[in-house]
C-alpha cells in the first residue's frame, strides 16, 4: 500500500468522524425543536405558545446549520433537508433525552432546562473549536441558547417554588428524565477523538460546568437532584427509545409521500 | 375586583432604536415581571423591532376618562397660536 492511499483513507475516516460528530449535535436539536413544536396550539397560556414556537425555530435554525455542514464533511451531496427528512431512525445520532415526550408543560420544562445548560455549557467552549464552521455555528447559537435556558430556568423555579403541586409534578418529571442525562456527558472514542483534535470541548469540563449551573437553578427551585445512575441509552449510537420513531413519522411524513416536494 | 384565573396584564414598550423613545406597541399577560419582560421579547420583537424593552404592570397606568374628553381636550383646539405656524424659517434650516 502506498503513502498516498494511506492518507486519503486517514481523511476519509475523519471526515466519517466528523459527520457522525456533526450529526449528534444537528440531530439533537432538530428533535429536540421537533418536540416543542408540538405545543404549538396546546400550551397554556397564548404567550407560552409563542414562546415556544420561538425557541422550536431557534433549535430548528442551528439543525439546519450543522445538518448542511454534515452534508459538506460527508461529500455525498447530501443536504440539509435531506439529512432530516430522508435518514431512517438508525442514523439519528442525538441523545435519546431530547426525544423523550413532552408530557405536562412543567415536563417539557425539565428536559429544556436540562438541554439547554448543556448546549450552552458546549457551544460557549465550541465557539473556539478548531473548526472555524462548528465555531462560527457555535457563537450564533449560543445567543439563542442562552435566552432558551432563561426561559426554561425561570419557569422551572416559578413551577419548582410554586404551589404544592406543581412542586411535585416538576419533581416527578425531573426524576424520570435525571437518568437520560448521563448519557450526554458518557465520553467515547468519538467525543475523546473530537476533544483530542480541538475540533470539540472535553466532556468531562463540559458536565462540571454544567452540573454546576443545573444545581444552582434546582436549589432556587427547591428541588432535589436524583441520584445518577449508570446509563443504558445509545441515542448516540442511533439506538433510539420507541418515541424518535413517532417523532420521524410525522417530521418525515410530507418529504416521504411527495418526495422532492416544494412550497 | 382582580380576576384569578388569568395572569395580570402588563402593557409592552419597545424602543426601535437607540435615541429614540420607546413607544407603546400592545399588552400581555404574565405571572410575573420577569415573564412579562420575556413574553414581551418572544412576541414583539421577534421581526427586530427593537433594542429595549419596558414592561409596566396595566393597573400601575393611569387614565384619563373618556367621558371627560370634551373638558380635557376641546378647550385646546381654538388656541391655535400655540402653535408657532407665524415664525420664519430660514431656508438653511432643512429639519424642524
Amino acid at each position: 500500500m502506498n503513502t498516498g492511499a494511506t492518507e486519503a483513507q486517514a481523511h476519509e475516516a475523519e471526515a466519517q468522524a466528523l459527520f457522525r460528530y456533526v450529526l449528534r449535535l444537528g440531530d439533537l436539536s432538530l428533535v429536540l425543536g421537533q418536540r416543542l413544536g408540538e405545543w404549538v396550539g396546546h400550551s397554556p397560556a397564548l404567550e407560552e405558545d409563542l414562546g415556544l414556537a420561538n425557541i422550536a425555530l431557534d433549535l430548528i435554525g442551528q439543525a439546519r446549520l450543522l445538518l448542511k455542514l454534515a452534508g459538506e464533511v460527508e461529500g455525498r451531496g447530501r443536504d440539509e433537508d435531506q439529512l432530516a427528512y430522508l435518514r431512517e431512525q438508525g442514523a439519528y445520532f442525538n441523545a435519546i433525552l431530547a426525544e423523550q415526550p413532552n408530557g405536562d408543560f412543567g415536563q417539557t420544562m425539565v428536559r429544556q432546562v436540562l438541554i439547554d445548560a448543556f448546549q450552552l455549557e458546549l457551544y460557549e467552549r465550541m465557539t473556539g473549536s478548531a473548526d472555524a464552521r462548528l465555531a462560527a455555528i457555535a457563537a450564533k447559537s449560543v445567543k439563542e441558547v442562552r435566552y432558551h435556558l432563561r426561559y426554561s430556568s425561570g419557569w422551572l423555579v416559578r413551577l419548582g417554588d410554586g404551589t404544592p403541586e406543581s412542586h411535585v409534578r416538576v419533581q416527578t418529571a425531573l426524576d424520570l428524565l435525571w437518568p437520560y442525562t448521563v448519557e450526554l456527558f458518557a465520553e467515547d472514542d468519538l467525543d475523546r477523538a473530537m476533544a483530542d483534535s480541538g475540533i470539540a470541548p472535553r466532556l468531562s469540563e463540559v458536565h462540571a460546568a454544567w452540573i454546576k449551573r443545573i444545581e444552582s437553578i434546582l436549589a432556587e427551585s427547591t428541588l432535589t437532584r436524583p441520584a445518577d445512575r449508570p446509563h443504558a441509552w445509545h441515542g448516540k449510537r442511533g439506538q433510539h427509545s420507541e418515541h424518535l420513531g413517532y417523532i420521524l413519522a410525522e417530521m418525515q411524513y410530507l418529504q416521504r409521500t411527495y418526495p422532492d416536494a416544494r412550497w | 375586583m382582580e380576576d384569578k384565573r388569568q395572569w395580570p396584564l402588563f402593557e409592552v414598550f419597545i424602543r426601535a432604536r437607540g435615541g429614540l423613545d420607546h413607544k407603546h406597541v400592545g399588552s400581555l399577560h404574565a405571572a410575573d415581571p420577569a415573564m412579562a419582560l420575556d413574553h414581551a421579547r418572544d412576541l414583539y420583537t421577534r421581526r427586530q423591532e427593537g433594542v429595549s424593552i419596558w414592561v409596566v404592570p396595566s393597573k400601575a397606568i393611569i387614565a384619563s376618562d373618556p367621558a371627560e374628553t370634551d373638558s380635557l381636550f376641546e378647550p385646546a383646539r381654538d388656541k391655535i397660536y400655540r402653535h408657532p405656524t407665524f415664525y420664519e424659517i430660514p431656508d438653511e434650516v432643512k429639519t424642524l
